[in-house]
């Protein structure tokens, strides 16, 4: 049995209706037209994450087959041709799921969010097509089809970004995402123009049976070196995968894209745009077994995020660029799976992330609405009074973040730092060091974020009498709020509670299956002599086992050494982080100029293509199109017309004399050379 | 005996005396107007004299019809004369240069 043709394609194309009536109709209805928006595109989410479910269904339970179908021809360049099909295996089909449904749950949260919004109905238009883009791009059988989804997610990531478009940060910030993904998406368009001229194809599964044939190819870059062509090609891709998925040194966008509205940034930049990458390169797993020295490089940077951007969330004081900077660091755990040939623990703390990352962010959101758009945890404090709902679900997110056994997060993380430290991968020690110390800090931003947020006493105030004045949110005090906090209303709870039951039970559920049980079949392809995860399965004995296990380890005791120190830092002596502050202050002045990552690249790469942009601005454009095409022109008209006034007396006797002149120059010529 | 030069060149001292009456001319917009009836004439007395020197009646037949025009003329150039002189209060060349770029 089969999966049919016209499901898979209505789970792609429902979001894309979706967000087009939202998008081209609604605008036309007035009022009514907001509620025309949230109904078409969470129906449409609805139709298509019901038909996820039943691919899933199908594929895991049904016995279906992998579908891997053409269904229309893009373009043909003589021997290079561009399909638009599908590839739906097991893989996809976990895609399709967790993307669907966060997608599904923040449509939902945004009917909360945004409701005073005057770009509702556009806000929900974008969603919808990101949701297709992202659908697209999971459920792509080629590379052609997986750049158009690369390139489309990452455009609705920018307009999203950009989405309050009259903020300058805002604008700055999409800006700023935009070109830093487009020097990942050139490193990945060269990886297909690679796979393309070594392997002559660009279908998946033409160019992985076709994979074998890569060993012992070289190609000449700089002269007199020969470099391995598969290392080549896993190395661009991944170029592409660090821009998407926002791995050092190009993870410099990922915090400032939090100038979005927060359901985007649980949805885009936390759930499942960013692991984009991390599903890239699992699903090239048999393109990345060919070449050591790629997962190598994969791993070092992958190790280098999970530690290093970590360690930045610890002194950031905005309660959304924390949760951002653990995605950072979540996402750096993701790719040191992969680099250690681990794809299904990869894809597996992809899945468990995006649902306690959407948690959090969802959250933070919920906290953002209640302290009336004040983001600043200083301000904070004591919120568990106010909001039961969101202080429960958050803690559940955070258990699971941190990797409190028998949570979610605890199966993929445990899974990947055990796996690292099987690994024999050059660089794998190095990622030992910086997974483990990861587990530390992570327990440390998180438990500092829930006590600042919900602990301790209260650090703003409510103004006594403020009348209806504050609609005005992006203009008052620091600190005040011109009414007390309350819960969030139930579009924004009911999503939180539908993500905290993932966040907890998912990881207990599929680990079996999904990391030790070959759940994944043929979507990832790993060589027997990298297969850590087969080593690491031997000492597997269920999920409860391995969770009372996890007790007993390392990383469980780094975390209840953080929660420790959280705990007596903000809860029995709040004087104390500010001393630790001024004792390590140049550490602290390190992470909070986050390593000068910003100030070095603008120095090396964006001052430059700045004087680049100036030059032609003042030169070409103003210059020459400006000074001279145009302005000169008129200058010109405007001198001749100057001279040619002169002739202009006014006076009648010097128009006769020019007739005068005239007739006897034409008579005399006419004299003279006429016959 | 007047001969047909004796006429042509009095037509030539008409024209030119009427050439620079136009030019010599910058108070008076009459004068003006004068000395464009004499350009008329001294073209009508060189049709007049061929016409006789050819013996072909039609240069004179041309004749009427200018002495027609011009008379239309002055009167049309009397009256936009007026009307001048009622807005401008003013008939001086000098004066009316509005047409100056």
């Amino acid at each position: 049995m089969g999966l049919s043709t016209s499901v898979l394609l209505t789970i792609a194309l429902a979001p894309l209706l979706g967000s087009l009536v939202a998008g081209f109709v609604s605008p036309f209805l007035g009022r009514a037209g907001r509620a025309v928006a949230h109904t078409v595109t969470i129906a449409c989410m609805i139709v298509s994450v019901a038909l996820s479910f039943q691919v899933l269904y199908q594929l895991t339970l049904g016995g279906a087959d992998n579908y891997n179908q053409n269904l229309y021809t893009w373009f043909q360049i003589g021997q290079v041709n561009a399909s638009v099909g599908f590839m739906v295996d097991r893989l996809t089909a976990m895609m399709l799921v967790v993307v669907g449904f966060v997608s599904l749950v923040v449509h939902l949260y945004t009917i909360g969010y945004m409701r005073d919004d005057p770009g509702y109905t556009r806000f929900f238009s974008y969603i919808s097509l990101f949701t297709f883009s992202m659908f697209m791009l999971v459920m792509s059988n080629n590379f052609m089809q997986l750049f158009f989804g690369w390139e489309a997610v990452g455009l609705v990531s920018y307009l999203l970004i950009g989405f309050w478009y009259k903020r300058p940060t805002a604008i700055f910030a999409n800006l700023k995402a935009f070109l830093v993904n487009r020097v990942g998406d050139f490193g990945f368009l060269l990886g297909i123009a690679a796979v393309l001229t070594f392997l002559h194809t660009l279908d998946y599964a033409g160019a992985f049976s076709a994979a074998p044939a890569l060993a012992g190819q070289t190609l000449q870059i700089t002269a007199n070196t020969q470099w391995d062509a598969a290392t080549v090609i896993c190395i661009l891709l991944f170029v592409g995968a660090m821009g998407k998925s926002a791995q050092v040194p190009l993870h410099v966008w990922l915090p400032d894209s939090m100038e979005g509205p927060t359901p985007i940034s649980a949805l885009i930049h936390a759930a499942t745009m960013v692991t984009a990458g991390i599903f890239m390169v699992a699903r090239m797993s048999p393109l990345f077994e060919m070449s050591s020295t790629a997962l190598s490089f994969v791993l070092v940077i992958g190790a280098t995020t999970a530690l290093f951007t970590g360690l930045i969330g610890i002194v950031q004081n905005d309660i959304k660029r924390v949760v951002a900077y653990s995605t950072l660091s979540q996402l750096g755990y993701m790719t040191v799976a992969l680099g250690v040939s681990m794809y299904s623990g990869a894809v597996f703390h992809l899945m468990t992330h995006a649902f306690f990352k959407a948690l959090l962010f969802l959250g933070a959101g919920s906290v953002i609405i209640a302290m009336h758009h004040e983001q600043d945890m200083r301000y904070m404090g004591g919120l568990r009074k106010y909001m039961p709902i969101t202080w429960i679900t958050m803690w559940i997110g955070s258990l699971a973040l941190v990797a409190v056994p028998f949570t979610s997060g605890f199966y993929s993380k445990d899974a990947i730092i055990e796996a690292v430290g099987l690994s024999h991968r050059w660089g794998a020690n190095y990622a030992y060091f910086c997974v483990m110390a990861g587990a530390l800090v992570t327990g440390l931003y998180t438990f500092r974020q829930m006590y600042l947020t919900f602990h301790g006493k209260e650090r703003f105030t409510v103004a006594a009498s403020h009348g209806h004045g504050h609609d005005d949110h992006d203009h008052h005090e620091p600190g005040v709020l011109a009414h007390a906090p309350k819960e969030s209303p139930w579009v924004v709870t009911v999503p939180l509670v539908l993500l905290a039951i993932p966040s907890l039970l998912i990881g207990y559920v599929t680990v079996a299956p999904m990391l030790f049980g070959n759940w994944f079949g043929s979507a990832i392809h790993v060589d027997e002599a990298n297969n850590v995860l087969a080593e690491l399965g031997q000492e597997f004995h269920g999920a409860a086992a391995m969770a009372l296990h996890g007790f007993t380890q390392l990383p469980f005791l780094l975390v209840v050494v953080a929660f420790v120190i959280c705990t007596y830092i903000y809860v029995f002596n709040p004087a104390l982080a500010g001393r630790i502050k001024q004792a390590l202050k140049p550490l602290w002045t390190v992470l909070d100029r986050k390593y000068w990552a910003d100030e070095v690249e603008y120095a090396l790469f964006a001052s430059g293509g700045q004087k680049i942009g100036r030059l032609f601005w003042k030169f070409s454009d103003a210059g020459m199109i400006d000074g001279v095409a145009v302005n000169g022109s008129v200058r010109l008209v405007h001198r001749g017309a100057a001279l040619m006034r002169r002739l202009q007396t006014g006076y009648l006797y010097h128009y006769a004399f020019a007739m005068i002149i005239g007739v006897i120059v034409l008579f005399g010529g006419y004299r003279l050379f006429g016959n | 005996m007047i001969s047909l030069a004796h006429y042509i060149v009095l037509g030539a001292v008409l024209f030119c005396i009427a050439v620079a009456g136009l030019f010599i001319n910058r108070k008076n917009v009459i004068v003006l107007l004068m000395s464009i009836e004499l350009m008329l004439l001294a073209v009508n007395m060189n049709f007049v004299a061929f016409s006789r020197f050819l013996g072909d009646v039609s240069g004179q037949v041309f004749v009427f019809f200018i002495l027609t025009v011009a008379a239309a003329e002055a009167a049309v150039g009397l009256a936009i004369l007026v009307l001048l002189f009622r807005t401008r209060s003013t008939i001086n060349i000098a004066d009316i240069d509005s047409m100056k770029g």
